[in-house]
């Protein structure tokens, strides 16, 4: 059941605030920019840690154990998915245990918000669930659809399953699965278009407004979090998307991390070339996610 | 046997000694719930003990009703259920005690008592009772001992209206149920449940038994009378209604699958089709709620709708064979009917605890009450995760007994299975995430930021009779979410019965499905140590820092006040406006106008759909066509026990005229 590597997770923790670098450094250079250095993120973190904390009087003991208990439930889902190798835990339906933590996740950083009594961080927190609640099917129903055409109920057996000779047999249910896959990545983690992380319009903002209040280690656990979602995310997509597995661990740990660079460099270019979509537009984008699994489950169904 | 006997003997006597003692409150509450704690203690022994592997019990003794028999019985279907009936409620009542000091001047503490003890009393009989007749008198006694609970506090207009709708809806599916039992004893002229018989048009039964037992358990659209009535009993009841009493409704349901053998396709279907209305409804409907006692009314509307897809898979496991969808189905579906239990009475009692604290269930004149109620926002944050599906409490094994058995038929079945799994998939997503979307709100505008009214601010915490309860059941959901693997393996007997598959197929599919979860309480304790670590870390970091305190910073405002902070009704609006075709929310607004504005207001409100538009004017509709025959009815008795006269001598004739 178990026995899996420690690398997916070793991988995660370490390189998922480059993601963040790289990200931001396709945008300056599409803007003619040079950019803040690759490992800026780092340098962030470790300036947070270093700093004090100003809390509200209005707050309890709920604003500071959200950040805490976040970054725990965010890197225990961090060890269900594998990269390159298996991950540290897998068992037959580990995805489920994979998307709860995560919303456990959510639950926590909700409520913290609305612990400030401020009304932005509450208007922050009420379309975090809105949206979240309609690419969770999203989400469930594309895994659903890996299932069907692998066989298999573990993140660890599943992806690795979707092979070459996979995508030959099953190409267009698994190409709206990476759609549909793509479309949360993006609005799990806060991207453009389903919201802006570099603006500073509080009205328009739904994962930065929710962390007004934060600061210090706080904010550097809910940042790091954050960065460690994305990297959770565009593991699964390009667990699915990039089907090389080989036989030799550092071989596939390379191209994986291969993929996550392009994963970075196509959110920098998304980000670049679009607009943010109108607050109303985004539950039209995410249920068009989730009717795009439904299809590739009926595609395999048949 | 006996030791039930002797402690639903117990329930009546301490019902009846509360009654006698109705002069002095304080006796009455001290024998109501005496004799009801004891009733509950006694009555869990023997079904903790069927459950965990003793031999099933029965006592028969003859009684003379025509087709009557008192025929009891303890198997593990009867045990599971009585499990939550006696735990809850005996933590119930020790809240109660402290709960109804308040109502002391105003209400009869002793009549409460009554039908509070006989309620229980008649629930316990309903799991056990195997003779139809016998099973139809205690489903009255608890209809009615609910009734009269129910409308505790009739002085207000709304409550008696509650316990109209209640009465109505309560019949109704009574009147199916006696239909039912009638076919079902034809075959062999008995009504002993262990000679039923389903000879022929056993869908016509299956559609009886969903609807007579579906109107108690609040499947959707039969559910109107649960958010009315559940507000407006006091707390405590409300949490043995929603908890428990709600479950016999599923009792009868599976106790009739027993009898019906097997279903065709449709049967599965159609528990689906209910459970995905119920569930994705039920979670709206709540998420539009600003009374949160009526919020956790419906949410009891959206778990119903969760254990009817769990019922719907097993149908569909049976009916292609497969063991394992029929294992999970059932067992997910039976497990969350306890898991339901015991968050759901966790949340009314702490609903309970806001409103005795407050005066106030509306959600937009709280807040703020976690620094002024600790115990009471922590365990009710505690309820909130379970029933929202979060790891690692309850909830989410239950769910992901579900999950499991959809995932797994969608992954290797033919899509005779997939094709509904697909559904339940769907349905428990949206559910899942509509919940937690409804749960942050509950306990974020109740329990964070600043009171918004002044019964708020002035809030104190329970007293220790009702903190314990509150406690235990928080214990309870994070120890069933621990040790799960435990749990899940103790199902075993229940699934044999209710399936019918032989014993070691069962046990091994039950073992397939502990081994994840296993892992998940492993993963559990390691999201635990983790925490623990970073909280350190996050101690260590500040120590040598400096921590201040100021005001929220919303922006560099510089007075917020607690008029600016979010709602309930805003926070919910973008679900609630997407969702709009099926809540049919009607808004109310004077927007301010001019150049100075005075005064403007704007107010949401969220009638129910069916109550509505299919009830209402169906009802509307009987009134009218029945006013005709008003002049029958003028009250004098005399001419009443004509009319019996009459129709007897009809029935007579007409008996007389058959060959």
């Amino acid at each position: 059941m178990s026995g899996g590597s420690v690398l997916p997770l070793l991988l995660a923790l370490g390189l998922a605030p480059l993601l963040l670098g790289v990200i931001t450094r396709t945008k300056a250079v599409i803007a003619g920019r040079a950019g803040q250095p690759l490992l800026q993120p780092y340098h962030d973190l470790r300036k947070l840690m270093a700093k004090g904390a100003v809390y509200s009087r209005t707050t309890s003991w709920v604003f500071r154990a959200g950040p805490v208990i976040g970054l725990a439930a965010i890197i225990i889902a961090a060890a269900l998915v594998p990269f390159g190798a298996p991950a540290l835990v897998s068992f037959p339906g580990d995805l489920l245990l994979f998307v709860y933590l995560l919303a456990l996740a959510r639950f926590l950083t909700v409520i913290a918000a609305l612990d400030t009594g401020s009304s932005f961080e509450g208007m922050g927190a009420s379309r975090e669930v809105t949206f979240s609640t309609l690419a969770e099917p999203a989400l469930l129903l594309g895994l659903a659809a890996i299932a069907r055409t692998t066989g298999s109920l573990s993140l660890s057996t599943m992806l690795p399953n979707v092979t070459v000779g996979v995508w030959a047999h099953a190409a267009p249910p698994l190409a709206l699965v990476a759609i549909a896959l793509l479309v949360v990545f993006l609005a799990e983690n806060g991207r453009i278009p389903v919201d802006d992380p570099a603006t500073h319009l509080e009205l328009t903002m739904i994962h930065e407004v929710m962390v007004l209040d934060h600061g210090g280690p706080d904010l550097a656990f809910i940042l790091y979090g954050a960065a460690l979602k994305l990297w959770l995310f565009g593991a699964l997509l390009i667990g699915l998307a990039l089907p090389v597995h080989g036989d030799h661990l550092w071989l596939d740990a390379g191209a994986g991390a291969l993929g996550m660079l392009l994963l970075a460099v196509l959110t920098g270019l998304v980000e670049s070339s679009m607009a943010r979509l109108r607050l109303l537009s985004v539950p039209r984008l995410l249920v068009g996610a989730g009717v795009l699994s439904v299809l590739a489950l009926l595609l395999v169904l048949r | 046997m006996l030791l039930l006997l002797l402690g639903v003997g117990f329930l009546v006597a301490g019902g009846v000694a509360a009654l006698l003692a109705q002069g002095s409150p304080r006796w009455s509450t001290l024998l109501g719930v005496g004799g009801a704690v004891a009733g509950c203690v006694l009555g869990l022994i023997p079904a903790a003990g069927v459950l965990l592997g003793q031999p099933v019990r029965s006592l028969r003794v003859a009684w003379d009703v025509p087709y009557g028999a008192f025929f009891v019985q303890i198997d593990p279907l009867s045990a599971f259920f009585l499990l939550p009936i006696f735990g809850l409620s005996a933590l119930a009542a020790i809240y109660g005690a402290e709960y109804m000091r308040a109502y002391r001047d105003e209400e009869s503490a002793g009549l409460s008592w009554f039908f509070f003890d006989l309620l229980l009393a008649s629930m316990a009989m309903v799991v056990v009772a195997r003779n139809a007749v016998l099973f139809l008198v205690a489903w009255e006694v608890m209809a009615l001992a609910s009734f009269f609970l129910v409308t505790f506090q009739d002085e207000e207009e709304r409550v008696r209206s509650a316990g109209w709708t209640y009465l109505v809806a309560t019949h109704l599916g009574t009147a199916c149920l006696l239909v039912l039992f009638i076919l079902l004893g034809r075959g062999t002229g008995s009504l002993d449940f262990d000679r039923f018989t389903a000879a022929s048009g056993v869908g016509l039964l299956f559609i009886l038994s969903v609807v007579g037992f579906g109107s108690k358990a609040g499947f959707m659209p039969l559910h109107v009378w649960l958010p009315e009535a559940h507000p407006a009993a006091p707390s405590h009841v409300s949490a043995v209604m929603s908890g428990v009493m709600i479950k016999t409704g599923i009792y009868g349901l599976v106790r009739a699958l027993t009898f019906l053998g097997p279903l065709p396709a449709w049967a599965g279907w159609l528990l689906i089709g209910v459970g995905v209305t119920s569930g994705v409804l039920g979670v709206l409907f709540a998420l539009a709620q600003h009374d949160l006692k009526r919020l956790l009314a419906y949410h009891s509307v959206e778990n119903i709708g969760i254990i009817a897809l769990g019922l719907g898979l097993g149908l569909v496991g049976l009916r292609v064979g497969s063991t394992s969808l029929a294992v999970l189905g059932f067992g997910g579906g039976l497990l969350h009917v306890f898991n339901h239990a015991v968050f759901k009475g966790l949340l009314f009692l702490g609903a309970g605890s806001v409103l005795h604290a407050t005066g106030t269930r509306d959600l937009e004149e709280l807040g703020g009450l976690l620094k002024r109620m600790p115990w009471t926002g922590l365990t009710f944050l505690a309820g909130a995760m379970a029933i929202s599906g979060l790891p690692p409490l309850n909830g989410f094994v239950s769910e992901f007994l579900l999950y499991l058995g959809a995932f797994g038929a969608v992954a290797s079945l033919t899509s005779g299975a997939a094709v509904p799994a697909l559904v339940v998939i769907a349905g428990l997503a949206l559910v899942g995430g509509l919940a937690l979307a409804c749960f942050t709100k509950a306990f974020g505008v109740v329990f964070l930021g600043e009171p918004r009214g002044q019964h708020a601010a002035h809030a104190h915490e329970a007293g220790p009779l009702m903190r314990i309860p509150m406690q235990t059941l928080a214990a309870g959901c994070l120890l069933i979410g621990m040790l799960a693997p435990m749990v899940v393996r103790a199902l075993a007997p229940l699934l044999e019965q209710v399936t019918g598959l032989p014993s070691d197929r069962v046990r091994l599919e039950l073992s397939h499905a502990a081994a994840p979860l296993g892992w998940v309480t492993m993963c559990a304790l390691g999201l635990i140590a983790l925490a623990t670590v970073l909280a350190a870390v996050r101690r260590s970091a500040l120590s040598r820092r400096s921590v201040d305190q100021a005001t929220t910073w919303d922006c560099g405002y510089v007075r917020p006040g607690p008029r600016m902070q979010y709602t309930a009704s805003s926070f919910a609006q973008p679900l609630v406006a997407l969702f709009r075709p099926l809540l049919g929310t009607r808004e109310t607004a004077s927007p301010p106008q001019g150049l100075y504005p005075q005064a403007a207001s704007f107010s949401t409100d969220t009638p129910d759909l069916y109550r509505e538009r299919l009830y209402r004017p169906v009802f509307s509709g009987i009134d009218r066509t029945l006013s005709a025959f008003r002049w029958l009815q003028h009250g004098r008795v005399q001419l009443y026990v004509l009319y019996i006269g009459l129709t007897l001598l009809v029935l007579l004739v007409w008996k007389l005229g058959e060959p």
